[in-house]
C-alpha cells in the first residue's frame, strides 16, 4: 500500500474527504483552534487555548505555592484523601483495570481489530523499531530501572514472612495467602505479583487511552486532546466547560506526574553517581542533574519527535537490551531462562487471585500495592496514552494492541525475571544481603555490584535512568503543549520550550522545598477521576470502532 | 532562468504569505515558470483541515485561484509529517527535489535575537539545498 493511493481515492461525498481511505468522520462545526489566542509578545509567537492554558497554569502555580508554603498542613490532607481512595475504593480500581484488560484482549480477536488508525489506506509514520522504542521509553522505562530489582525482592521477602493477623486484620504486606517458609512458593508468588503490576494491566490502561485518542483524532477528525473521547457521550458540549475541565485535569496529572518523577529520578541518578564515583549525594547534585536533563530535553524537543525523541528512545533500547543480555549471561543464566517460563506460568496461575476486586484478605497488598499502582498508571495514562496515540497512526487496531499490550508485557516478564531473579538468587544462593538492605534507589547498583564489570554496567544504568527521563520529559512537554493549544500539534516551538522549562523548575522547587511526595500523592488522587474517563473511553472505543470501515 | 517555482504556504496563516504571493506572480510571469504550492501539515486534525485530504483539496482550490491572478500553470502538494513544526525545514528541502523546483520563494521575518535558538526556516532551507531561494520580508508599513 503506497501513498499514491491517496490521490486516486475518490472523496467521500461533498464535504470533508475521509482520512486516507474509507473512515467515518464525526460531523461537528467545531474548528480546531477556534478558542485559541494567538499573539507574539516580545517577538515570541504563541498559539494557545485561552481557557485551558490559563486555568491550568493558575492551578499549577497554586499547587506549587501551597505545597511549598503549607507543606505540614497539606501533606496530611493529601495522605488522608489518598488513604480513603485506595482503602475504600480499591475494588473500583481493580475492577476497572480488569475491564480494560478484557476489552483490550477481546478487541484483538474481534473483526473490529481490522480497523486501521488513520483510515483504511494510512501508512505508519515510524518503523517497528522506532515505534517500540518510543512505546517503552514513554511508558515505563524509568519504572523498570527503579523497581526491576526492588519489587521482586520485596514481594519475595514478605511472602517468605507469611501472614500475621492482629485483631482479625492482616498486618503483613504479602500478596494473597503468602508462602511462609516455602522458598519456591515465595519466589513464584513474588514474581507473579511483580509481573502483575508491570504486565497486562498497566499496558491495557495505556492502550485504552491511546487507542481511543488515536481513533477519535485520526479517524474521526477531532482534535488530539483528552476531551475528544467524550464526544460520543457529551456531544457538542465537549467544546465547552466539561471539555475544558477534562483537559485541565490531564495537564495537571501530566505536569505533576512528570515533575515528581523527575525529582525521584534525579535522586536515583544522584545516588548512583555517589555510589559509583563518590559524587556527594546532595541537593546541589540533584539540582545540577535536573538542569542538565532539562537542557538535553530542550535540545531534543527542538529536534522534534522524529530526530529527537525517536533517536534517544532507540539509543536507550539498545543500552537497556545490552544491560539485560549482560545480566542474563553473567548472572544465573539457567535460572533466568527457566525462571522466565516458570514466572509466566505463575503469573497466569495467580492472575485470577491477584486481580480479584472483591473479598480480598491481603488488604495491605491489594490496597497499598495494587490499588496504588493502578492509580499511578491511570494518572500517567493521559500523557503516555496521548504520546502513544500520536506515533501510532497507520497501524491496525489489532497490530496496535498486540504491540502495546502483549509485547511490552512479555518484555516486562523477562526484565523482572532477569533483574529480580538475579537479586533473589544473590540472597538465597550467595547469602548476600547487600541488595536487600540497600536503599530503594541503590538496589539496582548494589545488585550490579555483585556481577563483573560493575563500573561499566552501573554507569550504563545511570545513563539509562537519565535518558529515560529525557524522553519522558520530551514526550510530556509535547503532550501538554498539544492539550493547552486546543489539540494543535503544530503550535509554535517556544511553547514546548516553555513547558519543558516549567517541568524542570517545578521539580527543582519541590525538591528543595520538600513536598515531592505530597504532590505525588496528589497526582495519584487524579487517578480516580481518570478511571471514570477511561471507562468512558472503553465505551467510546467500542462505539467508534463499530462505525469504522474495516481495513482490507 | 527558472522553470519551476516552489512556494511553501500555510493556509492557516495566509496573511503571513500575502506579500510574497505578489512576488511569486511577478517572477513566474517573468520567467514563464510553473508554480508548485506546497503545504506541510500534521497528520492530526488541524485548524485548516481535519484530514490531509481535505487540506489537499483546499490547497488545490487556492492554487487555482492564484492561477487566475498570474495565468501560469500551477500544482499543489500537501506533505504530512508527525511533527511538522520540528521537521518543516527537512521536509521542505526534500520537497524541492521531489517537485523539481529550481527556485523557492517564501516569506520570512526580519532577523531577531531568538534566531540563534530557533533559526528562521528560510535561512535553514537555503543552507541545505542547491535551488535558489528568494526570501521575502514583510514591508515596512
Amino acid at each position: 500500500m503506497t501513498n499514491d493511493n491517496k490521490a486516486q481515492e475518490p472523496a467521500v461525498g461533498e464535504g470533508i474527504p475521509a482520512p486516507e481511505g474509507p473512515a467515518n468522520l464525526i460531523d461537528t462545526d467545531y474548528v480546531i483552534g477556534q478558542d485559541n489566542i494567538t499573539a507574539s509578545p516580545l517577538g515570541v509567537n504563541v498559539d494557545l487555548h485561552g481557557k485551558v492554558f490559563t486555568v491550568s497554569s493558575l492551578v499549577i502555580l497554586f499547587f506549587v505555592i501551597i505545597t511549598l508554603a503549607l507543606q505540614d498542613q497539606v501533606e496530611p490532607i493529601f495522605n488522608a484523601i489518598f488513604g480513603v481512595l485506595t482503602g475504600n475504593l480499591s475494588w473500583f480500581f481493580l475492577l476497572a483495570a480488569n475491564i480494560f484488560v478484557v476489552l483490550a484482549i477481546a478487541l484483538i480477536f474481534t473483526p473490529m481489530g481490522k480497523v486501521r488508525i488513520g483510515g483504511a489506506h494510512a501508512t505508519p509514520d515510524f518503523s517497528y523499531a522506532g515505534w517500540f522504542a518510543m512505546l517503552f521509553a514513554a511508558g515505563m522505562g524509568i519504572g523498570l530501572m527503579f523497581y526491576g530489582v526492588s519489587e521482586p525482592l520485596t514481594h519475595f521477602g514478605t511472602a517468605m514472612g507469611g501472614t500475621t493477623v492482629e485483631d482479625g486484620v492482616r498486618t503483613d504486606w504479602s500478596p494473597l495467602g503468602a508462602a511462609a517458609g516455602n522458598q519456591e512458593g515465595a519466589i513464584s508468588l513474588g514474581m507473579a505479583a511483580t509481573i502483575f503490576h508491570w504486565g497486562l494491566h498497566p499496558w491495557a490502561i495505556y492502550a485504552i487511552v491511546a487507542l481511543s485518542l488515536a481513533l477519535f483524532s485520526f479517524n474521526k477528525g477531532l482534535p488530539l486532546t483528552m476531551r475528544s473521547i467524550f464526544y460520543p457521550i457529551l456531544g457538542e458540549r465537549v467544546w465547552g466547560w466539561p471539555g475544558h475541565v477534562i483537559d485541565i485535569l490531564a495537564v495537571f496529572a501530566t505536569l505533576f506526574g512528570l515533575a515528581t518523577s523527575l525529582g525521584l529520578g534525579a535522586s536515583q541518578a544522584s545516588a548512583g553517581l555517589g555510589y559509583l564515583f563518590g559524587v556527594p549525594d546532595s541537593n546541589t547534585t540533584m539540582v545540577i542533574l535536573i538542569m542538565g536533563i532539562t537542557l538535553v530535553a530542550l535540545g531534543s524537543i527542538l529536534l522534534g519527535v522524529d530526530k529527537g525523541v525517536q533517536r534517544l528512545s532507540q539509543l536507550n533500547m539498545v543500552l537497556a537490551f545490552l544491560l539485560l543480555v549482560f545480566v542474563i549471561f553473567v548472572g544465573p543464566t539457567l535460572l533466568i531462562a527457566t525462571g522466565f517460563f516458570e514466572n509466566l506460568v505463575s503469573y497466569v496461575v495467580h492472575l485470577p487471585g491477584l486481580s480479584m476486586p472483591f473479598g480480598r484478605e491481603d488488604a495491605n497488598f491489594s490496597q497499598g500495592w495494587t490499588a496504588f499502582y493502578w492509580a499511578w498508571w491511570i494518572s500517567w495514562s493521559p500523557f503516555v496514552g496521548m504520546f502513544i496515540a500520536r506515533v501510532s497512526r497507520g497501524r491496525t487496531v489489532r497490530e496496535f494492541l498486540v504491540a502495546v499490550l502483549l509485547v511490552p508485557s512479555v518484555v516486562s516478564v523477562l526484565w523482572m525475571t532477569a533483574f529480580g531473579g538475579t537479586a533473589i538468587d544473590q540472597v538465597i544462593n550467595d547469602g548476600f544481603q547487600g541488595v536487600k538492605e540497600a536503599a530503594l534507589e541503590l538496589q539496582l547498583f548494589v545488585m550490579l555490584g555483585q556481577l563483573p564489570l560493575t563500573a561499566v554496567t552501573s554507569f550504563v544504568g545511570i545513563v539509562l535512568v537519565m535518558v529515560f527521563f529525557i524522553t519522558s520529559s520530551d514526550s510530556g512537554s509535547l503532550v501538554i503543549d498539544s492539550i493547552t493549544a486546543g489539540g494543535k500539534v503544530d503550535a509554535p516551538k517556544p511553547q514546548r520550550v516553555f513547558w519543558a522549562l516549567i517541568e524542570g523548575a517545578i521539580a527543582i522547587a519541590l525538591l528543595l522545598g520538600g513536598g515531592l511526595t505530597a504532590l505525588q500523592t496528589a497526582v495519584i488522587t487524579t487517578g480516580l477521576p481518570f478511571t471514570l474517563v477511561l471507562l468512558a473511553a472503553c465505551y467510546a472505543i467500542v462505539k467508534g470502532l463499530m462505525s469504522e470501515p474495516r481495513s482490507v | 532562468m527558472f522553470n519551476k517555482i516552489m512556494v511553501p504556504v500555510d493556509l492557516a496563516h495566509i496573511e503571513v504569505i500575502e506579500p510574497s504571493l505578489k512576488v511569486v506572480a511577478d517572477q513566474a510571469r517573468h520567467y514563464d515558470a510553473e508554480i508548485c504550492y506546497v503545504a506541510v501539515t500534521a497528520n492530526t486534525p488541524g485548524s485548516v483541515a481535519r484530514t490531509p485530504e481535505e487540506y489537499q483539496q483546499k490547497l488545490e482550490a487556492f492554487a487555482q485561484e492564484r492561477a487566475k491572478v498570474h495565468g501560469q500553470p500551477v500544482s499543489a502538494r500537501v506533505i504530512t509529517s508527525p511533527d511538522p513544526i520540528a521537521d518543516l525545514d527537512d521536509v521542505l528541502v526534500e520537497a524541492i527535489d521531489e517537485v523539481g523546483a529550481d527556485l523557492v520563494i517564501m516569506p520570512t521575518h526580519p532577523p531577531k535575537h531568538l534566531d540563534i535558538v530557533i533559526p528562521s526556516h528560510g535561512g535553514k532551507v537555503a543552507t541545505h539545498t542547491t535551488a535558489s531561494i528568494f526570501l521575502v520580508r514583510p514591508g515596512k508599513d
